[in-house]
């Protein structure tokens, strides 16, 4: 398969993180830039969705439990036509549909409205029970943030996604290993993630979640798996494809300046 | 019929009806099924009933995700774990989204006696009034507790009902107890000289103080405010313009409950002269749950002492 098509649209998708977040003056673009090829991945492959018809029945859904990364998400959105892209620069204003953290009913698409950490996943839990309930298609997927993982609830939250064979229900950690005072292994060691997560019943697959032959292939393979929920603990890096935002901790909740911007979507291969 | 019940044993009961009308109901609950009541609605539907073990941010985190996919959901544990330890999701999942989730919370307040302090509640109905959009319920007694329960899961929405541990005295029955409408104060005694408000099991504590105080020629109007929110403002405005003082009276501290939902109420339309029966700003302790109710002051006595209060004002 060629993935040039998903890079090309997940650069794109990294430029509208950036532009939207500047024209906001505050937001979260560290931990939006580093889920921006899943979130792609997701938007425009995996999950069966239809923008045209956003409730549709048996729709895939996507819980964003990492809440603050909504610019990530808002872009995808409105990259796959769920709203116009124009609209992207009233994010976090009075007023405005994209709220600082994602409220559902405002825009099509948001499934939940987030940002209080750990508590999509618990969410998504129940939206996949009651998939299995009403015997339905759809799955349900849920991105979460590697510093999240110390919330006590998701691991309430998994328990229960294990005792209740949710194999519909498929997590992300968006595993970039920075938190907003430092590394999480200085802040509070959310090691080892995979191990964690066998132990609460999980199939378990590893990946760069940047590498999108990884992604759907990780994706195709929690399909595949049946009467477990799947974790794709995906390495990433927190500012992804920004040089200076890189690696950063700092740039896990600060907008950048103008010049900051215009250098960041040039490196992403967008205009200003 | 006895003359007694707990009000989360017409939950139990009421669920089991409930499960036959509405076949999206699903019920939920954190290891206390026995206690809450739920295993009653197990018992029957048992696909439909989902234990979450003694992990109740998570029960509510999925009950959210059950109800935004389209499910009535009664999610229970004690009051304590319900508002306050789950109180974050209770407001972020549910409250924000408006989920149709029925947080049916049992052992409110005292009496839920020998366990003692740790499983009293007496913060649940301010923490969770304070939430937009919620409704607040707090039956007082089983037949009442039926009715408002069927509105509760009519209704479309989040709601936070209120049940107790111990038996209480019918005073409505079948009849009677259809007359009740959520959002609206029920007038169980007219009367011209004071009103008392009651809510859950003080109202039937409201009515014996009420018989006595009749005997002394004080004529007391008695309303059961069983929905704390919405509240019903104009039954309050009215007994203060026409009554001239109320009493308010609950199984909960007086900061933030019923007493202080009707102080708002009357300091900014008809101030009046108020008297507040209930917790008043203290942890409980182990004891009978009618011991604890006389030592705490939350009984008829002190509902006939504090209408002594108010009339010398």
């Amino acid at each position: 398969m060629d993935y040039k098509q998903f890079e090309e649209l997940a650069s794109k998708v990294r430029v509208d993180i950036i532009k939207s977040v500047f024209e906001a003056g505050s937001g979260h673009p560290g931990g939006s830039l580093s889920c921006a090829d899943i979130m792609t991945a997701l938007y425009f492959k995996e999950m069966n969705i239809d923008p045209e018809n956003p409730l549709m029945e048996d729709r895939d859904r996507l819980v964003l439990s990492k809440g603050h990364a909504c610019p990530a998400q808002y872009a995808a959105l409105a990259e796959r036509g769920y709203f116009p892209k124009e609209e992207l620069k009233t994010l976090r204003k009075l007023g405005s549909r994209l709220q600082g953290h994602a409220k559902m009913g405002l825009v099509p698409g948001i499934e939940m409205s987030t940002g209080s950490l750990g508590q999509g996943f618990s969410v998504s839990v129940g939206m996949a029970l009651a998939n299995k309930l009403d015997n339905k298609e759809g799955r349900v997927y849920a991105i979460l943030g590697d510093g999240e993982l110390q919330e006590g609830i998701v691991w309430e939250a998994a328990m229960s996604a294990s005792h209740y064979h949710l194999d519909n229900l498929c997590a992300v950690v968006d595993w970039n290993g920075l938190q907003i005072d430092g590394k999480n292994d200085d802040v509070m060691t959310v090691r080892p993630i995979e191990d964690k997560f066998r132990a609460f019943g999980f199939n378990v697959i590893s990946i760069n979640g940047h590498d999108f032959a990884e992604i759907f292939d990780a994706f195709d393979q929690a399909r595949a798996c049946k009467g477990q929920p799947t974790v794709i603990v995906a390495s990433t890096h927190k500012g992804h494809g920004v040089s200076f935002m890189e690696d950063q901790a700092g740039w896990h909740g600060k907008a950048p300046n103008e010049e900051q911007a215009k250098q960041a979507v040039e490196e992403l291969g967008g205009e200003w | 019929m006895a003359d007694k019940m707990a009000t989360r044993e017409a939950y139990g009961k009421v669920l089991q009806e409930l499960g036959a009308e509405y076949p999206n109901l699903v019920v939920l609950d954190a290891d206390l099924s026995g206690s809450t009541k739920t295993g009653e609605f197990k018992k029957v539907f048992p696909e439909r009933f989902f234990n979450f073990g003694i992990a109740e941010q998570n029960m509510y985190g999925a009950a959210t995700g059950l109800a935004l996919s389209g499910k009535i959901v009664c999610a229970s544990t004690f009051a304590m774990f319900a508002s306050g330890r789950a109180f974050e999701i209770i407001r972020n999942s549910i409250g924000y989204t408006h989920a149709n989730v029925k947080v049916c919370a049992t052992h409110a307040g005292i009496t839920v006696g020998e366990d003692g302090a740790s499983h009293q509640t007496f913060e649940d109905l301010a923490l969770m009034r304070t939430i937009p959009g919620m409704t607040v319920v707090n039956p007082s007694d089983g037949a009442s507790a039926k009715e408002l329960l069927r509105q509760v899961v009519a209704m479309e929405g989040p709601c936070y009902v209120r049940l107790g541990r111990a038996a209480v005295p019918f005073f409505y029955d079948e009849e009677s107890a259809k007359e009740i409408k959520l959002g609206k104060g029920n007038t169980l005694r007219e009367g011209k000289d004071v009103t008392i408000i009651a809510t859950g099991i003080m109202v039937s504590e409201a009515m014996k103080a009420a018989e006595e105080l009749a005997i002394e020629g004080i004529d007391c109007r008695v309303i059961d405010m069983h929905t704390i929110k919405p509240l019903d403002e104009d039954i309050i405005i009215k007994a203060a313009k026409e009554t001239g003082a109320i009493l308010t009276c609950e199984e909960h501290s007086i900061i933030g409950g019923l007493g202080s939902a009707v102080a708002e109420v009357t300091a900014t339309n008809c101030p009046c002269q108020l008297y507040m029966v209930g917790q008043r700003d203290t942890f409980g302790e182990s004891g009978s749950p009618e011991a604890l109710k006389a030592k705490y002051g939350m009984t008829a006595s002190d509902i006939y002492k504090g209408v002594h209060v108010l009339m010398k004002k």
